[in-house]
C-alpha cells in the first residue's frame, strides 16, 4: 500500500480522513460522514446547486468546469431517468489522487454521489473505476453494500422519501474512456469511443438520459463543501478557484506523493519545499504541471500559483494535478517519446489525426532518439503535432499534441543534439520515480 | 423547421434550421469533402476532412456535425482549411499501400480524388508502412486492410442500413481494423453494400476484383433481372471478342428507386449471362431425335412453317403459348399480340407467381389506389401482410427499414411467421397460417392493440404478400377502400411478373386486364379470338391428350414447374426461346437462343407497378432478343409485320438513344434529325419502343411519362379495371398462382446458372463462423 505523505502547508479537506480507517462505514460516520447527505435531503436541490456554485468547486478531472454550473444544466423535468456518473477512470500519467480516495475514503465518493443525485433529481449513480483499479473495486463494492445495509442507499435513503441506487463498474483498460462520453459508451457495454457533442451529457447522456459526470475527486469533495459551507470552502482557494486540490508530485523529487494544497499554491514552493526539492540536489530541468498531457514548464516558468487560471496564463494547464518533476539528467527526447508512446497506445483510433498522428510521431521519435534522426524530422514532428492540435474528435489528440509541441519548441537544442549520428547525450538515464 | 439564413463563402444560403451544414452546402453546389459522412447513416465526425471555419468559433468545425442557425458565417475553402485537409490526407497516406495501379478502386477512389484535390505529393515519413494481410470474409467480400481508411461506412451500412450488424472495429488506435463480428467470416446477407459504400479499395467484390480497370468499362444503368422489386443496377461492360461482357454489377448510379441499395442477386447474380452452358446457336431436333445446331434462318423457317401449317389445318386453338416473367413489357405485349392475331389463339398464360387479376378486380373503379415503391417510402404508416421481404423483396425490406429509421414511419406486420422486419415493426400481429382471409374482419373489430393502432392511422399503405390470393385479396382491398388514404401494393416474384400480368399473358385477359370477351380498344386487333383460352396447366393437359399440336414457350420452364413428362409432349411440336437448355428446352423441337434482360432494351414493371427502362448492356454473337425472334417467327409465318409492330408509322417517337445504352449510336442521331425535319424516323421493326407506343395507346393504366421514363426514372402505372368485368382469372386465379419463394441467393432458372449465387447459397448453408483470429 502506498505510504501517505504530509507537509505542514497542506490543508486537509478531501484527504482529511485518509489513513483513519474511514473505509469502515461506522468509522466514516463517526468522523462526521453522511451528515452532509442528510443535510442535503432537508435543504433540497436548489440549495445544493447554489452552494456548489458558490463554492467555486471546479472539475478536478482537468477541464476545470464549475461543478455547480454543470449540475444546473440538467433539465428539471425529463422523460428519461437521470443519472450521476462518477469518473474514476484515472489514467493520466502522473496522476494518482482518485486512487487514494477510493482506497481511504470510499464513502466520501458514495456520499458525494448521493448529494449530486439529490441535486439533479437522479435515482441512480454509477461509480466507474479504471480497469487497472480492479483491486479497488472490492473496497468500493463493500462500501456500497455497507451503505445499503445502513439504509443510506436504496428505496428510502436515510428514512426519507428519496430513492438512490449506486452501481459500481470497472473499465477494461482504456485511457480514452476517461473522456466523459466514451465512459458512457463503455458503461453501456459498447466500444469506448467518444460521442459527438452536442448533445452534452447534461441533456442526453447515459442511456439517453440527462447525466452529470464528475471526476471522483470532485464528487468526494462535495460532502466537505456541504459540511464546511460554500463560503468557507471557496475562501481556501483563489479567485474563481475554490478550495484545495490533491496534487500528485512525482518524478525527480525527494518526497514524491499526493499532497492536498490550497488552489493557487505556488508551484516552485511545491517542488522545492513540499516535495523536498530535486532529488540528490540536482538541477531542475522542467516541470510538467498537470499530468502528461499538459505542456512542460521550464524552471524559470514555475513561479506561479497552481490554479486553473494562473497555469493557463503560463501557457500550460492545471489538468489533473499530476506534477512531474524532471532533473537535469533527463533526456527530453526520450521523455517526449515516452509521453507520445502512451498516447499512441491509448488512442482509440476513431479519428484520423489522432490515430495516425500519434503513431507517426512515436515512430519518428523512436528513430530520432536512437540516433538516426535527420534535421527535417524536428520540423516534421512539430508539423504533425500542429496538425493534430484542435483537429481531433476528442481531446486525446490535443493531449498528445500539446506536450509534444512544448518539448520541441522549448527544447529544440536538445533535439538537435541528437542529430548527425550522435548518441543520446544522456546515456545513463535515471528512471522516473513512480509513487 | 423554419428556414434560417446563413453565409457560406460569401454566398447567402437558406435552409431549414438544424440542417447539417454539409448537406446545406452540397445542396447549394458547394462541395465539402468527407470520407466518413454518408447521407442517411449516423454521424461519425471521424475523418476530419469536412472541417470548415465558423465565424467566432476558435477551432475548425466539422461540417457534418454542425447544424445551421440564423446568421452564421462559414468559410469552407481557405489556405488554413486546405492545409488541414492536406495534413489529414498525408496521415492517411502514411500507412496506405499506394497500390493504386493494381487496386480495384483505382480511378474511382475517393482517396485518390481527395489527394488530387488537396495534394499530399511528398512523403513525410521514412519508417516502414504498417502492413497486414488481406482477408477473405466470404465468397463475395474481401478486405484489404492496409487500404482501409476507417471511415466506418461499411459498419454503419451493414448495421443501420441492412440491420445485419455483421461488422465492427477490432483493436484500437493505429491497429484498428474493420472485422466481422465474432469471427473471420461474414455472417450476413452478402448484400455487398459494404463494398459499394467503401470510398477506397479496402472492400472488394469477390466476383469483380482484379478483373479490369474501371476506365475500360462502359457503365450501363438498367434494371435487375432477379426479384420483382426492380432495382436499378449499373452494369460494367467490357468489349470482348464476339460482343460485350458484364464484369461488374453495382449501384454507382444511385438515382434509381433503390437509392443506395442493391442486394446480393443484383450485385453478384449477373454471371449467368457468361455461363458456359449458355446456348449460342438455335437447335432443331433431327430425325434421330437429337437436338442439333442450326442456322437462325433454317430454324425460323422450320418453326414458322410448322406453326403456320398447324394453325391453318387445326386452327389456333391447337396451339398453346407460355410467356415469361423475365421478358420485357414490349416482348410480353408482342407475344400476346402474336398469339392472338397471328396464331389466332387465346391459349396463352405464364407461370403466375401471384394473383394480380384478383388485385385488379378488387381495385376496379378505384383509380390512384396502388402504391409505387416511392409511395411506400413516403408513407407515414405501412401495414405489411404476409411475405418475408428481407428474403424475397430485399428492396422493399430496405425501403421499410429506412423509412422507419429516418422518417419514423410506423410499420405494422401481420404474418403467420416471425420475420426479420418484426424488428422494425411498431406492432406485430401473429396470424394463423390460414388466417389471412380473416384479417380484414379482425382489423374492423378493432379490439386488439394491433387493430386499434392500424385503425388510428390516417394514411396507410397496405403491402400484402402471396399468402393473400383470390377472395382474401378482395376482402383486404375492400377493407382499405372503405377508409380514406389507403393504398395498396401486392408482392409478386420475378423481374417482370407484374408486366407479364399487365401485358395480358392470360387466356381470358388482354393487356390491362381487359377481358377477351369485351376487348374495348383491342377490337382493332385483326381476328382477335373472343373466347377465353386454356390456362398453363390446361395447356399441358391438352398437349398430353393430343388436343394441342404446338406450343411456344418463351423464357419459362413449365416442364420443371408443373412436373410435365416427356411422354406428355411427345405429340406436340414445341418451340422454346431461352438462354439455357432447361428441362423444357430439352423436350423442344426447336430451341431459339434468346438474350437475357441485360442484353436487351425495353421496359419492365415491378410488383409495385413502377415501369422502368432496361438498357442493353451486354452483347454476344448467336443470340437474339425474344422481341426479334417473335417478329421473325411471325415473318416466317407470312404475317404482316407492320400490323404486328407499328414501326415506321407516323407518331412514333425516336427513343433518343436511350434504349440501346452503351450501344447508342448513329441510328438514333439520324432519327432525331429525321423527326426534327418532319420526316418519318424509321425505327426498325425490332425496336421495342415502337410497341411501347401501342402499349401506351391501348393498355389501360399505362399512360407513361415518357420523358421521365427515358431519363431513367420510374413511371407509375395503374390497375384500373373497369368495374363490372369479372375476369375468370380473378376467380380461379388463386389456384393458378405458384409463388417461387426465391430467397436471397436463389432466382429460378437464372439463379441455377449463376455460379456466384450458387456459391453464396452453399456458403450460407454450410459456413459456420470460425473463432476470431487476426
Amino acid at each position: 500500500m502506498p505510504r501517505l505523505v504530509s507537509h505542514p502547508d497542506e490543508v486537509k479537506i478531501v484527504s482529511s480522513r485518509f489513513g483513519k480507517g474511514a473505509a469502515n462505514i461506522d468509522r466514516y460516520v463517526e468522523l462526521g460522514g453522511y451528515a452532509s447527505a442528510r443535510k442535503c435531503i432537508e435543504q433540497g436541490p436548489d440549495w445544493i446547486i447554489n452552494e456548489m456554485k458558490a463554492a467555486n468547486l471546479r472539475g478536478r478531472g482537468g477541464a476545470g468546469f464549475s461543478a455547480g454550473m454543470k449540475w444546473s444544466f440538467v433539465p428539471k423535468q425529463s422523460a428519461k431517468p437521470k443519472y450521476v456518473l462518477v469518473n474514476g477512470d484515472e489514467s493520466e500519467p502522473g496522476t494518482c489522487k482518485d486512487h487514494l480516495i477510493f482506497l481511504h475514503d470510499p464513502h466520501a465518493v458514495i456520499e458525494g454521489t448521493i448529494i449530486a443525485g439529490l441535486a439533479i433529481g437522479a435515482k441512480t449513480g454509477f461509480i466507474y473505476l479504471r480497469g487497472e483499479y480492479r483491486y479497488l473495486l472490492e473496497i468500493m463494492e463493500k462500501a456500497v453494500a455497507d451503505a445499503y445495509a445502513k439504509g443510506f442507499l436504496g428505496k428510502n435513503i436515510f428514512g426519507s422519501e428519496n430513492e438512490f441506487q449506486v452501481i459500481t463498474q470497472t473499465g477494461a483498460g482504456a485511457y480514452e474512456v476517461g473522456e466523459e462520453s466514451a465512459l458512457m459508451e463503455s458503461l453501456e457495454g459498447k466500444r469506448g469511443v467518444p460521442r459527438i457533442k452536442p448533445p452534452f451529457p447534461a441533456v442526453v447522456g447515459l442511456y439517453g438520459g440527462p447525466t452529470i459526470i464528475n471526476n471522483a475527486e470532485t464528487i468526494a469533495t462535495v460532502p466537505h463543501v456541504i459540511e464546511m459551507g460554500a463560503e468557507a470552502y471557496a475562501a481556501v482557494g483563489t479567485v474563481r478557484n475554490g478550495g484545495t486540490r490533491l496534487f500528485g508530485i512525482s518524478g525527480h523529487v525527494e518526497r514524491p506523493g499526493v499532497y492536498e494544497l490550497p488552489m493557487g499554491y505556488n508551484l516552485k514552493k511545491m517542488v522545492y519545499e513540499v516535495a523536498g526539492g530535486v532529488r540528490g540536489g540536482r538541477k531542475l530541468k522542467a516541470v510538467v504541471p498537470g499530468g502528461s498531457s499538459t505542456p512542460v514548464l521550464l524552471p524559470e516558468e514555475i513561479d506561479i500559483g497552481m490554479d486553473f487560471d494562473q497555469v493557463g496564463k503560463a501557457g500550460s494547464m492545471l489538468g489533473s494535478g499530476g506534477v512531474v518533476v524532471l532533473d537535469d539528467q533527463t533526456c527530453i527526447v526520450e521523455f517526449a517519446l515516452r509521453t507520445i508512446s502512451f498516447y499512441q497506445h491509448e488512442s482509440c483510433g476513431w479519428c484520423i489525426p489522432c490515430r495516425e498522428g500519434t503513431d507517426w510521431i512515436k515512430k519518428s521519435l523512436t528513430r530520432f532518439h536512437a540516433g538516426f534522426g535527420e534535421a527535417k524530422d524536428i520540423d516534421n514532428i512539430q508539423y504533425l503535432a500542429e496538425n493534430m492540435l484542435g483537429r481531433t474528435f476528442c481531446p486525446l489528440g490535443d493531449a498528445a499534441a500539446m506536450p509534444t509541441l512544448a518539448f520541441v519548441k522549448k527544447f529544440r537544442k536538445e533535439f538537435e543534439d541528437h542529430l548527425n549520428g550522435k548518441p543520446c547525450p544522456f546515456a545513463k538515464h535515471v528512471e522516473l520515480a513512480v509513487i | 423547421m423554419a428556414d434560417v439564413t446563413f453565409t457560406v463563402d460569401g454566398k447567402i444560403l437558406t435552409a431549414p434550421a438544424g440542417t447539417l451544414l454539409i448537406d446545406a452546402c452540397r445542396k447549394a453546389g458547394i462541395e465539402i469533402p468527407a470520407f466518413c459522412y454518408y447521407p442517411g447513416l449516423s454521424l461519425q465526425a471521424a475523418c476530419r476532412m469536412c472541417v470548415v471555419r465558423q465565424e467566432k468559433v476558435p477551432k475548425l468545425q466539422t461540417a457534418c456535425t454542425t447544424t445551421v442557425a440564423e446568421g452564421q458565417v462559414f468559410i469552407t475553402e481557405s489556405a488554413e482549411i486546405a492545409q488541414a485537409r492536406k495534413a489529414t490526407i498525408q496521415l492517411l497516406l502514411g500507412n496506405h499501400p499506394l497500390d493504386c495501379p493494381v487496386c480495384d478502386a483505382g480511378g474511382e477512389c475517393e482517396l485518390q480524388d481527395m489527394t488530387f484535390k488537396y495534394g499530399a505529393g511528398e512523403s513525410l515519413y521514412s519508417e516502414a508502412k504498417q502492413h497486414r494481410e488481406e482477408q477473405q470474409w466470404s465468397p463475395a467480400v474481401f478486405y484489404d486492410r492496409p487500404r482501409c481508411i476507417l471511415c466506418y461506412r461499411c459498419i454503419r451500412m451493414c448495421g443501420e442500413g441492412m440491420d445485419v450488424w455483421a461488422l465492427g472495429v477490432q483493436n484500437r488506435g493505429v491497429n484498428s481494423v474493420i472485422a466481422p463480428n465474432g469471427g473471420d467470416q461474414l455472417d450476413c446477407e452478402q448484400c455487398g453494400m459494404c463494398i459499394d459504400v467503401c470510398p477506397v479499395g479496402a472492400l472488394t467484390s469477390g466476383s469483380y476484383r482484379y478483373k479490369t480497370r474501371p476506365w475500360e468499362m462502359n457503365h450501363v444503368s438498367t434494371v435487375c433481372t432477379h426479384c420483382a422489386d426492380g432495382c436499378k443496377v449499373t452494369l460494367g461492360v467490357r468489349q470482348v471478342n464476339g460482343g460485350a461482357e458484364i464484369v461488374r454489377a453495382d449501384n454507382r448510379d444511385k438515382s434509381g428507386i433503390n437509392g443506395d441499395f442493391l442486394c446480393a442477386k443484383g450485385r453478384f447474380g449477373f454471371d449467368f449471362v457468361e455461363n458456359p452452358e449458355r446456348l449460342t446457336t438455335p437447335l432443331i431436333r433431327n430425325a434421330q431425335g437429337k437436338l442439333e445446331p442450326a442456322t437462325w434462318e433454317r430454324a425460323l423457317r422450320f418453326a414458322g412453317e410448322k406453326l403456320k401449317e398447324i394453325r391453318d389445318s387445326k386452327g389456333g386453338t391447337a396451339i398453346g403459348v407460355v410467356g415469361s416473367n423475365r421478358t420485357t413489357n414490349e416482348e410480353n405485349y408482342l407475344l400476346q399480340k402474336f398469339a392472338r392475331t397471328v396464331l389466332h389463339t387465346n391459349n396463352i398464360d405464364h407461370e403466375r407467381s401471384t394473383d394480380y387479376p384478383a388485385f385488379a378486380l378488387a381495385l376496379a373503379g378505384h383509380a390512384g389506389k396502388t402504391a409505387g415503391l416511392g409511395d411506400i417510402a413516403a408513407a407515414p404508416a405501412i401495414l405489411l401482410v404476409g411475405g418475408n421481404p428481407t428474403e424475397e423483396h430485399p428492396l422493399l425490406a430496405w425501403t421499410l427499414r429506412t423509412s422507419v429509421r429516418l422518417n419514423r414511419a410506423r410499420l405494422y406486420v401481420a404474418n403467420s411467421k416471425a420475420i426479420k422486419l418484426d424488428r422494425q415493426a411498431r406492432l406485430t400481429q401473429e396470424l394463423p397460417p390460414d388466417g389471412y382471409k380473416d384479417l380484414a374482419a379482425f382489423l374492423d373489430l378493432g379490439e386488439a392493440d394491433f387493430s386499434k393502432a392500424v385503425l388510428a392511422e390516417e394514411s396507410l399503405v397496405v403491402v400484402f404478400g402471396q399468402e393473400c390470393r383470390g377472395p382474401a385479396v378482395a376482402d383486404l382491398v375492400a377493407w382499405g377502400l372503405k377508409r380514406p388514404n389507403v393504398r395498396f401494393a401486392y408482392l409478386g416474384d420475378q423481374a417482370n411478373s407484374r408486366g407479364a400480368a399487365d401485358m395480358g399473358l392470360f387466356p381470358d385477359l388482354l393487356p390491362g386486364y381487359v377481358p377477351v370477351t369485351e376487348p374495348g380498344g383491342f377490337a382493332e386487333y385483326p381476328g382477335l379470338p373472343a373466347t377465353p383460352g386454356k390456362s398453363l396447366p390446361a395447356q399441358f393437359a391438352a398437349a398430353a391428350t393430343g388436343e394441342l399440336s404446338a406450343m411456344l414457350v418463351v423464357g419459362a420452364n413449365p416442364v420443371l414447374g408443373l412436373g410435365v413428362s416427356a411422354e406428355a409432349l411427345k405429340n406436340t411440336f414445341v418451340i422454346v426461346q431461352d438462354l439455357f437448355l432447361t428441362e423444357t428446352a430439352a423436350l423442344a423441337d426447336v430451341v431459339f437462343t434468346a438474350v437475357s434482360l441485360y442484353e436487351k432494351s425495353g421496359t419492365v414493371t415491378n410488383t409495385f407497378g413502377d415501369v422502368q427502362m432496361v438498357k442493353k448492356a451486354a452483347d454476344r454473337a448467336g443470340v437474339k432478343s425474344d422481341f426479334e425472334i417473335l417478329v421473325r417467327l411471325a415473318d416466317a409465318m407470312g404475317a404482316d409485320i407492320k400490323t404486328l409492330v407499328p414501326f415506321g408509322k407516323g407518331g412514333v417517337l425516336a427513343d433518343l438513344g436511350q434504349s440501346r445504352g452503351a450501344q447508342a449510336g448513329e441510328a438514333d442521331r439520324h432519327s432525331v434529325w429525321l423527326a426534327a425535319n418532319n420526316l418519318e424516323p424509321r425505327l426498325s421493326p425490332f425496336d421495342p419502343l415502337a410497341v411501347l407506343d401501342e402499349i401506351e395507346r391501348l393498355v389501360p393504366g399505362y399512360k407513361l411519362d415518357r420523358i421521365n421514363l427515358l431519363s431513367g426514372n420510374p413511371a407509375h402505372t395503374e390497375l384500373n379495371l373497369t368495374p363490372g368485368f369479372v375476369p375468370i382469372s380473378a376467380l380461379d386465379g388463386s389456384d393458378l398462382a405458384v409463388p417461387t419463394h426465391d430467397g436471397l441467393f436463389t432466382s429460378g432458372t437464372l439463379g441455377r446458372y449463376s455460379p456466384a449465387l450458387n456459391e453464396l447459397e452453399q456458403h450460407q448453408t454450410h459456413e459456420v463462423a470460425a473463432p476470431a483470429g487476426d
